[in-house]
């Protein structure tokens, strides 16, 4: 049972019924899914959501789809953690990681993928598609050997193999596409089309992006049912940037929380920085990008969510971060160095992103904020692969050791 | 024949000049405004074009010669 009950149009607020759509066919706007709010607000409380599942899933009556019948392989529920040694680096007393890292394909995709394809499947769906060069893959791919279903997955063909197995461990159609970027991306809309596949991020979108919903809920719970002053969060297509908001705007309207006075900001790689850009040239019209950065999890250079990140950025008194590739990787360091925690280049450009905000005056010591990590470091080894400390190599003695970190300690290193 | 639907984008100094106007005359298109957010400084319109598949690319490089700045509608589909 869902309160889910109509998809509406975020331009002309036309309505269609929950079904496999995304876009309005009068004016093209985005759908997005509307619930019976009143009816919620009767329903749910914060005991009913404590005594859930140490998943998303424990947020079931926020989501547009059968719980009862989830395609459940834990994403979700990730620590929350007080970064005393990185906000001790950069002067925010109260900053805090949400650290997606840990799901179960290691990436905030899992979240989206989740409520996907227990979507796609409510509708009779036995096809899991996407169009991905990492993160998204992966995550389709595990749900769908999960789910019983078919994953179709299209890749470039010169695709690293290190980011092809895991997927390819999960067994599903890989589909390797000659051709430049534009050409893949051209090719994947038309076949979403043509084929009765659930697409998840074309024409299962509506229900796909309301999964980041609970990175918002999750946050506010794990603070003590409160939203933070302030959010810092990685923008591709600009979906995960705006639900989370809404996931907090949502627990608002049911009673769960006061009303959030939440900042919104956001983190892009320069290298792809269609927002980050637009934003700063104080226009809400961004111009698409060709990316080139080693930030590939965000290297999206037409978000379909673009404008509305821009709006959300305005409406909230946000700032949008841009970080070059060097800073990228510095990010990475910095974040493992502190509080152990090793992200892939979209954390490393959250973390850039945080400190470039700090330093612009755009996040004050005072606030809680939050900083989303939403993918782990081994998925992208070769942005930090030799650029670390090397090792001391040494002979199987003592001596050996003795006089390889002697000589470290002399240089002040050890 | 065929469809296409593109965002077109106007830079300040194009804003006053009939550029669809003008496209639908010099190319065998027919041109269908489908939205539009239009000020005195910038706008941007989705516009619907029907015709040959060829003729509706020239159609849309020349718009870009003008200024024009011509993006697909829909988002990247390809993720990370
Ligand atoms: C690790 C990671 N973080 C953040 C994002 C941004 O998500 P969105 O496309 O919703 O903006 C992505 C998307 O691909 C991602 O893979
Ligand atoms: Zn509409």
């Amino acid at each position: 049972m869902s309160f889910a009950t109509e998809l509406r149009c975020r331009e002309c607020h036309r309505s269609y019924p929950l079904q496999a759509l995304h876009a309005c066919e009068f004016c093209f706007g985005p759908l997005e899914v509307q619930y019976d709010y009143d009816a919620l607000r009767r329903h749910v409380s914060r005991r009913r959501i404590e005594a859930g599942p140490p998943s998303l899933w424990r947020y079931r009556d926020f989501l547009p789809c059968d719980a009862d019948a989830a395609i459940d392989i834990g994403a979700g529920f990730t620590p929350l953690i007080h970064a005393k040694n990185l906000g001790k680096v950069l002067g925010l007393p109260q900053l805090y990681l949400k650290n997606d890292t840990v799901n179960p394909t290691w990436s905030f995709k899992d979240r989206v993928v989740a409520v996907a394809a227990t979507r796609a499947r409510e509708l009779g769906f036995q096809k899991l598609a996407c169009a991905s060069t990492g993160n998204l893959a992966n995550s389709v791919s595990a749900h769908a050997a999960a789910a019983g279903m078919e994953a179709i997955v299209f890749i470039p063909a010169d695709l690293e193999e290190g980011k092809i197995v895991g997927s390819s461990i999960y067994g599903p159609t890989l589909v390797k596409v000659r051709g430049n970027y534009d050409a893949v991306n051209r090719l994947c809309a038309e076949l979403a089309g043509a084929y009765n596949w659930a697409f998840v991020n074309v024409n299962v979108r509506p229900y796909y992006s309301e999964g980041s919903k609970t990175l918002g809920f999750e946050v506010a719970e794990q603070l003590g049912w409160r939203a933070p002053d302030h959010c810092v969060v990685p923008i591709a297509s600009g979906s995960l940037f705006i639900k989370i908001r809404k996931g907090l705007n949502e627990l608002a309207r049911v009673g769960l929380i006061d009303e959030p006075r939440t900042r919104m900001s956001g983190a892009q790689a320069a290298g792809c920085s269609p927002v980050a850009t637009a934003w700063a040239e104080r226009s809400m019209n961004f111009r698409p990008q060709k990316p080139n950065t080693i930030a590939k999890s965000l290297a999206i250079g037409n978000p379909a969510d673009g404008y509305y990140a821009l709006v959300q950025l305005r409406d909230t008194n946000g700032d949008c971060g841009s970080v070059t590739d060097d800073e990228i990787v510095e990010g990475m360091k910095l974040l493992a160095e502190t509080e152990g925690i090793f992200a892939e280049t979209a954390g490393g450009v959250t973390i850039a992103s945080l400190k470039q905000l700090v330093e612009r005056g755009s996040i004050h010591p005072d606030e809680l904020v939050v900083a989303f990590i939403t993918g782990a470091g081994f998925k992208t080894i070769d942005a930090v692969a030799g650029r670390l400390k090397p090792a001391l190599e040494i002979d199987a003695s003592l001596e050996s050791f003795e006089r390889a970190y002697g000589a470290l300690a002399h240089t002040g290193v050890a | 024949m065929a469809v296409k639907r593109v965002r077109f984008t106007f830079p300040e100094e194009l804003i006053r000049e009939p550029v669809i106007y003008r496209l639908g005359h010099e190319f065998r298109v027919i041109t269908n405004i489908r939205m539009a957010d239009v000020d005195e400084h910038t706008g941007w319109v989705i516009l619907e074009l029907e015709g040959d598949p060829d003729e509706i690319e020239r159609s849309l490089r020349w718009a870009e010669a003008q200024g024009v700045r011509v993006d697909p509608i829909t988002g990247d589909v390809v993720e990370g």
